[in-house]
């Protein structure tokens, strides 16, 4: 994974595959992990996942934004330890206002159409999170970091 | 699930099941030709072990460490080493282990026995695994029996066997491998058919030798040899061997014995049974489809056939690739020891007479034509120091391998490296330089006058410190791309000289550690009759384990002498100065002297890659080459003059290193190498000193700058970078 257009292709690819991340939160120092569905911009620097205003993640979100949202493609097998690879997007997170032009909005709902009711309730909250940096693992233990803001 | 089939339940459809020596076997033994008594335990046998015990995913894991194409041929070596440990330690499962002593006992009782492999896609016509896996012959008693089943399951992962699946496209991973177990026919003569010789389409050829065939196959002994045509049947032609020795039976495995007067002087194959020979492979031929390589034995006149499989029509087509050249070296422990010989009472020896007599020569009194022949002259002697280090030095590092292995094999050690403990502490030449440095650095802790004034970047004139510092300034002479001058070497080793003196004494270096446990134990394990052979074993790596680092010291004296040359010539001439100092153009060097009109043909070196700043390496996946944790300063080595301000602590990160180089590890808390394996240069040194060790790390000395925080996990050959150069 040396050349940058290699890597992007490979996390292109493994986040058009994957539904669902772990976003990671938390508030007065009490961490917190939580399945959501996601889409990312072509750039891969914007994550957009949906949760009701209700949750612990969310409540979480507006105390501290800063957020990580981890994506892979294990298959719960053996094999994992070798082929598995996993992304950790790392930065901050903002609320998105719900409208029908919405670019992140509809790359969402592209995605994950089921959801597209789920989003429309006043009570759901549609937020982006702004990666700065993408933690790379594969092969076990082989870690690549890419830097999105520079 | 069938664990065990014996020879007459076998059918060409069970090629899955167990692999082709024994479909093959059976085959024969089905059509009415005498084979050995044989059973054969299936791959089913093998998947049962792999995965009641859970080794198949420590196995994977362990072979997916690097992508295959990073890997360099001498850490294929170290994956293989680190799998096949898995196997010696992880005892067969109870109920696996029942079924197999119950059928042992009943087929052979306590009968000396052959183990051999039989893997799936193994002598079929497009591809052969002729030695590439381990087979045992004289085994007794069914333990041992069993323990051999094991070996002979692990060597589906030698290096060779990963080597030639990946070559011919066999997939390595769902490699599996059948056991044939075989009667041992105490043959008088053996050898083998060979239905078409692969220099010449229209001939067969017969090999044969005294005693059993192993000596024939691993080289051992030398076999007559003779040339039968294919369309006639008639013998061409017989070469007589230099007749010696045969391998015959020991107390266990087996010994290699002298000949009698008599069987020196006669061929151990009569005409006649020669031509029988040829007529069995003929009908092997016909009852396969394909010329057939057939391995056989003669128990008086009785003729048994021990395996037959075709003569392989598709050959791996990277027959360049340095991985190929180095399956090579497997050497035995007889050419083992005569490789030693050479290189002890010829090879260094001539080095060392070289660098004397060109010492001796005054290169400043030569004319211009004068110190061209000289400098073509030195470069030859060069060339040739460097042809007999990659012919037999080379070579000769493989007495630590073997060493490895049958340490691992009988010890079955925790740690699959523990035999190096055993090798470390060798008096190596770069270990009595660094001690010399040391020794000079100590000086400016005893004498604070002497202190203050080197700290200032003087010398003493006429002194003890001088003339060591002198003298040192010329052995570290390094031989790297770029030359730095006399004074300005002095000047940078004084710098070092006075960092070594405030890191104090050698406290850290291990030479010279007793081991008396580990070597006890290693002799204990060895089978009873076999100790003094252990014994001969360990010094014999001892002495490769020592040579590996210290012929490339004798090397590079004589390196340093054609750069001498290369150097004096600089001085004189302008054309000479601009070429750069690099070895393979001391032919341009020679003809500037000689035509003060010629223009060197100088190739632009190609540009440095610059790396992705975006992309940052963050955990790196190497090989374990030195335990311990170190965290550090990284300082990475590119050129000459960064190893001359390498300060105390610091982490040395380098694409190669060599012996000629190692004299600041000492001052290193770590070793971080391009270069993968246990026994690199890299590797040797940090083990002297203690130091933790990780090596192949694909491009290290890119991917880490000097100033880089770094950690290195020499147990888990991790090498992260903390953060960005400060």
């Amino acid at each position: 994974m040396k050349s940058r257009a290699d890597l992007r292709g490979k996390l292109k690819d493994l986040f058009d595959k994957q539904r669902v991340g772990v976003l990671s939160t938390q508030q007065r120092n009490r961490p917190y992990a939580s399945l959501v569905a996601f889409a990312v911009t072509d750039d891969l620097k914007s994550f957009v996942f949906a949760t009701p205003r209700t949750t612990r993640k969310y409540s979480n979100i507006m105390s501290s934004k800063r957020a990580a949202l981890l994506i892979d493609n294990r298959s719960n097998r053996m094999s994992d330890f070798r082929r598995a690879m996993a992304v950790t997007a790392v930065g901050t997170v903002r609320e998105l206002r719900k409208s029908g032009k919405s670019r992140l909005i509809r790359l969402y709902t592209d995605k994950n159409s089921h959801l597209e009711d789920f989003i429309k309730s006043p009570t759901c909250a549609v937020l982006c999170l702004e990666a700065e940096t993408l933690h790379i693992v594969d092969r076990f233990q082989h870690v690549v970091e890419l830097h999105l803001s520079t | 699930m069938k664990l065990i089939y014996h020879l007459s339940q076998i059918r060409p459809s069970d090629q899955q099941l167990v692999g082709g020596k024994a479909c093959a076997l059976a085959l024969i033994a089905q059509e009415g030709l005498q084979v050995p008594r044989s059973m054969c335990i299936s791959t089913d046998a093998y998947d049962m072990f792999l995965d009641e015990t859970g080794l198949r995913a420590q196995v994977l894991m362990e072979y997916h460490r690097k992508p295959f194409d990073q890997m360099r041929w001498e850490e294929m070596w170290d994956c293989s080493l680190r799998i096949q440990n898995m196997f010696a330690k992880t005892p067969i499962p109870s109920e696996l282990a029942a079924v197999l002593m119950e059928e042992l006992a009943g087929s052979f009782d306590n009968m000396a026995v052959a183990v051999r492999s039989s893997a799936v896609g193994e002598d079929s016509a497009s591809t052969s695994f002729a030695g590439l896996h381990e087979s045992y012959l004289n085994v007794r008693g069914r333990e041992e029996v069993l323990e051999h089943i094991k070996l002979v399951w692990a060597s589906t992962w030698s290096d060779a066997a990963i080597l030639y699946r990946n070559d011919v496209g066999l997939d390595v991973e769902s490699s599996r491998m059948a056991v044939v177990i075989q009667e041992l026919i105490q043959g008088q003569e053996s050898g083998v058919i060979f239905g078409r010789s692969p220099i010449d389409n229209t001939k067969a050829v017969v090999e044969a030798v005294y005693g059993l065939n192993q000596g024939l196959v691993d080289g051992t002994v030398e076999p007559d040899r003779w040339i039968v045509d294919r369309n006639s049947g008639r013998i061409v032609s017989h070469r007589p061997a230099q007749r010696e020795k045969a391998v015959v039976p020991g107390f266990r495995g087996v010994r290699v014995i002298g000949l009698t007067a008599e069987q020196r002087e006669k061929p151990p194959l009569t005409r006649h049974k020669v031509k029988n020979l040829f007529a069995v492979e003929r009908k092997l031929a016909g009852l396969f489809g394909s010329d057939q390589d057939v391995e056989w034995t003669y128990d008086g006149s009785r003729l048994r056939l021990l395996q037959s499989r075709p003569i392989t029509t598709k050959s791996a087509d990277k027959d360049t690739d340095d991985r190929r050249w180095y399956l090579s070296l497997r050497r035995s422990f007889e050419s083992l020891v005569g490789l030693r010989t050479k290189i002890e009472n010829e090879i260094i020896p001539g080095m060392v007479a070289d660098v004397a007599s060109l010492e001796k020569i005054e290169l400043k009194r030569m004319t211009d034509e004068e110190l061209a022949t000289e400098i073509s002259r030195r470069a030859q002697i060069y060339e040739n120091s460097k042809k007999q280090y990659w012919d037999f030095c080379i070579p000769f590092a493989h007495g630590i391998r073997l060493f490895g292995t049958v340490y691992n094999r009988n010890v079955r050690p925790e740690n699959p490296y523990e035999f190096v403990e055993l090798l470390s502490g060798a008096d190596l030449q770069s270990v009595k330089r660094n001690d010399k440095l040391q020794q000079v650095a100590d000086m400016l802790n005893e004498d604070k006058r002497l202190r203050r004034l080197v700290r200032s970047g003087k010398l003493p004139e006429e002194s003890r410190f001088t003339r060591e510092v002198m003298a040192l300034a010329d052995e570290l002479r390094i031989p790297l791309p770029e030359i730095i001058s006399a004074s300005q070497l002095q000047a940078k080793l004084l710098e070092l000289i006075v960092e070594m003196a405030d890191r104090g004494g050698g406290e850290k270096q291990r030479k010279g550690r007793a081991k008396p446990g580990l070597e006890r134990g290693f002799l204990a394990s060895m089978p009873k009759g076999s100790r003094a052979f252990g014994l001969q074993l360990l010094d014999l790596a001892r002495a490769s384990y020592r040579l590996r680092d210290d012929d490339n010291i004798y090397l590079g004296q004589i390196e340093k002498r054609l750069l001498d040359a290369v150097q004096e010539a600089r001085g004189r001439s302008a054309a000479v100065s601009k070429i750069p100092s690099d070895l393979s153009l001391t032919d341009e060097v020679a003809k500037c002297l000689t035509n003060p009109n010629y223009r060197p043909q100088i190739r632009r070196s190609k540009p440095t890659e610059v790396r992705d700043k975006q992309v940052m390496p963050r955990q790196l996946l190497g090989q374990p080459a030195g335990p311990g944790l170190a965290v550090g300063r990284a300082r990475v080595i590119r050129k000459a003059e960064d190893l001359f301000a390498f300060k105390k602590g610091e982490i040395l990160v380098c694409d190669a290193i060599d012996p000629n180089m190692t004299f600041v590890v000492p001052l290193a808390s770590a070793i971080v190498e391009r270069r993968g394996g246990m026994l690199i240069h890299g590797a040797i040194i940090a083990r002297e000193y203690g130091l933790p060790c990780v090596t192949g790390i694909p491009d290290a000395d890119r991917v880490i700058s000097t100033g880089h925080n770094i950690t290195v996990d020499g147990y888990l050959g991790i090498v992260t970078i903390e953060r960005k150069p400060t």
